[in-house]
């Protein structure tokens, strides 16, 4: 009988590892093994096919002194910042909108998170239309009378990624307000009662009480959002297709084009390794925070 | 921006990489699927993976097909999106032990990895057969001929850089005849610039600003200078003197555009043409399908150049197939009557008037074709004015490198010999 227990609870103990056996396959084949075959193939000189050679550093030295790659990592940084940073301001104050009890607010939260449902690949062009100085808002309006107006980022060669960036904070914002609103109907009612017991206008509740609450909401939102960042590939394909010229070039869009239309993965692997290391030297630290402040928490 | 997937797009890039692996295993599993319901045909099979996905082009491929069906065979066709696309899916296919009968590729470099990997079945003895060597022009024979055998069979000529012009536009702006020289092309322009008209009809793309290098090449550098700098990548060359007036005559030629010019799309650009608001535009031969939907003539609503005098290089563009390695002996039965019949001067005439190509071969009964298909028939009997396009001679990896510089130098203000240098150090 005592045997028969024993291997029962043996048994439930392995239950567990047996459940994660699928998914701890995924990631060691899927994820980690594709990875270090890139690497691998980032090595090599490749062309069209995998080879079996090793050229030491040769490809990111390539990479690192093409100009092309070294404008859509400048165009990277740009965009990250500035898109991360506005998702989240906006996001933030949508949600917080949306949480004063506003008439019609399951309607209002649709239409914001709208734009999240939508292709880029399709909301992207209609972008291109309204952006094109020839046939978009600027045309409009300078038909509905102000000849002078101008608007015409998308063709310049400066300020083109801004127009990603404007366009991308319309599709993300909704997804970050989802997010923001979830966290703070979280928010216990009664800390409300007493703040205003208290007679502290409610902008510096949200601001100094609210928002540090939302911390791991936060720390979540940033994770999704950067990763959204380094993938950044259809926005521009769709709106600019990396142009005017390649003022508007992202690593994805790089590397895509190395891949298939120019038959070089070996360059493309290296760009790809180069982005890996860019995600795990930046997300890295904020996943290893977040686990610290979940193991504080479960100590307690 | 699909925002929750964590780290997909890297991700994709690497499965796409460990194509040997992944794609071998899927495209083995969907070869035992799509095996299983077929049974032995009698008729000759081909599977053909190709591009050709608009209108024009889905009726052009129908003439290869209505021709390959009354030689005998049958047609099976996989037309995918785009040609990248089509591309990769036939090497996956090749690959993962699947391959379709036949395959789409440029006339180009395109398929030289696929052939060092033995990974196609030569096509000697139709090749010896119906006697390629005898009708086929030198600059293709070079690319299907590797290492004397014979990989691919050309369907088409494309010549990218065809100059266009609206003649409504040229009465409008009181432009009399049509410009015979570069110099008189600048006139031409000045005078559509002053009657307000948009000169140059531009769709800022990278590779729309590369079909304009092309011309500005062969016309003003002329068929030496392009040899020695796409084919030879000298580097004496493309720091010369005349290297560098073809860049700046490129540059100057960027401020006849209009202000909304950048990712116009080329027919866009072409409709600003049908429409009269725009005089020129530098295209390859397929913009005729945009005029014939418009219901407009060559010669009488528009006017073709396809280089300025009597020496102006014709270049060589267009489509080919390759036949993918296999030993049933039905599918290499299937494969050479393709080959056989895509050459078939009936079939080229069929397939170039739908395409808005011209045929492979000069010997052809060309009344049927429009004015600008037929003047470039007939400069094609010269072979000394045959010339290939930039993928002829460069591998991708060197011609995308050539197109990022000259997409920059045309958008940007970059020092000409910065340009000569970076192009130096591009093709090296």
């Amino acid at each position: 009988m005592t045997t028969t227990r024993a291997g029962r609870r043996r048994l439930r103990r392995l239950v567990p590892w047996g459940a994660l056996l699928p998914m701890a396959l995924t990631v060691l084949v899927g994820y980690l093994g594709t990875a270090l075959w890139s690497l691998r193939v980032s090595l090599s000189s490749s062309r069209t096919f995998p080879q079996d050679d090793f050229v030491g550093l040769a490809q990111y030295e390539r990479l690192f002194t093409n100009e092309r790659w070294l404008l859509s990592l400048q165009n990277l940084a740009v965009y990250g910042v500035l898109f991360i940073a506005a998702c989240m301001v906006i996001g933030f104050l949508l949600a917080v909108f949306i949480d004063q009890k506003v008439q019609g607010e399951g309607l209002l939260r649709t239409v914001f998170l709208y734009p999240y449902a939508m292709s880029f690949v399709a909301t992207g062009l209609v972008w291109q239309w309204v952006l094109n100085p020839g046939s978009g808002l600027q045309e409009a309006v300078r038909r509905m009378g102000w000849p002078e107006f101008s608007f015409d980022w998308i063709i310049d060669q400066d300020k083109v990624i801004y127009t990603i960036v404007i366009a991308s904070v319309w599709q993300a914002s909704g997804l970050v307000m989802a997010l923001m609103l979830a966290g703070l109907r979280g928010i216990d009612e009664d800390l409300w009662k007493a703040a205003r017991i208290d007679g502290i206008p409610a902008w510096r509740v949200y601001l100094s009480i609210v928002l540090p609450m939302l911390g791991s909401t936060v720390a979540t939102v940033f994770v999704l959002l950067f990763t959204g960042v380094v993938k950044v590939f259809d926005s521009v394909v769709s709106m600019t297709q990396g142009g005017p010229g390649t003022a508007s070039d992202v690593p994805a869009k790089f590397i895509m084009d190395h891949l298939f239309g120019r038959a070089n993965i070996a360059l493309a692997s290296a760009g790809s390794m180069v982005l890996l290391a860019t995600v795990l030297a930046l997300v890295a630290p904020v996943l290893y925070a977040r686990s610290r402040g979940a193991a504080g928490k479960g100590l307690q | 921006m699909t925002l929750p997937i964590h780290l997909s797009r890297p991700l994709r890039c690497r499965v796409a990489s460990a194509w040997r692996g992944v794609v071998l295993v899927l495209a083995a599993a969907a070869a035992a699927a799509q095996a299983a319901p077929q049974g032995p045909a009698s008729a000759p099979k081909a599977e053909v993976i190709h591009w050709w996905t608009s209108g024009g082009e889905s009726a052009a491929v129908k003439t290869l097909s209505d021709a390959y069906r009354a030689a005998g065979g049958t047609w099976v066709d996989m037309a995918v999106a785009l040609g990248e696309q089509a591309r990769s899916v036939a090497i996956n296919r090749i690959i993962g032990g699947n391959p379709p009968t036949a395959a789409q590729f440029n006339t180009s470099r395109q398929f030289l990895d696929i052939v060092e990997q033995g990974m196609l079945n030569p096509m000697d003895e139709v090749a010896a057969r119906d006697g390629w060597d005898k009708f086929l022009p030198e600059t293709v024979l070079n690319v299907v001929r590797v290492k004397g055998h014979y990989y691919a069979v050309p369907v088409d000529i494309h010549m990218p850089a065809w100059i266009w012009y609206s003649k409504a536009a040229f009465k409008q702006a009181g432009i009399a005849a049509e410009p015979k020289s570069f110099d008189e092309l600048f006139a031409a322009l000045d005078k559509l610039k002053a009657a307000g008209l948009t000169p140059l009809a531009h769709g800022g793309q990278s590779w729309q600003d590369n079909i304009v290098f092309t011309a500005v090449l062969t016309n003003v550098g002329g068929r030496e200078l392009y040899l020695k700098v796409l084919r030879d990548r000298d580097r004496a060359a493309i720091q010369s003197d005349a290297f560098k007036n073809v860049l700046l005559t490129f540059k100057r030629l960027q401020g006849y555009v209009d202000k909304a010019s950048p990712g116009r799309n080329w027919n866009d650009a072409t409709a600003m043409l049908i429409t009269g608001k725009a005089g020129v535009q530098f295209m390859g031969d397929w913009a005729k399908g945009e005029f014939t939907l418009a219901g407009q003539v060559a010669g009488r609503e528009y006017g073709c150049i396809a280089g300025f005098g009597p020496a102006s290089p014709y270049i060589i563009q267009g489509d080919v197939f390759v036949f993918p390695k296999t030993t049933n002996p039905e599918a290499m039965r299937a494969q050479k009557l393709l080959a056989s019949v895509i050459t078939s001067p009936a079939t080229q005439v069929a397939f170039s008037i739908k395409k808005g190509s011209i045929p492979i071969r000069t010997d052809v009964d060309a009344s049927k074709m429009d004015v600008c298909a037929q003047q470039g028939l007939a400069i094609m009997k010269d072979k000394s004015r045959q010339i290939g396009n930039g993928e002829v001679y460069l591998t991708p990896d060197q011609n995308g490198a050539l197109a990022d510089i000259l997409t920059a130098f045309w958008n940007r203000n970059v020092p000409v010999e910065k340009v000569q240098k970076d192009i130096a150090a591009a093709l090296k």
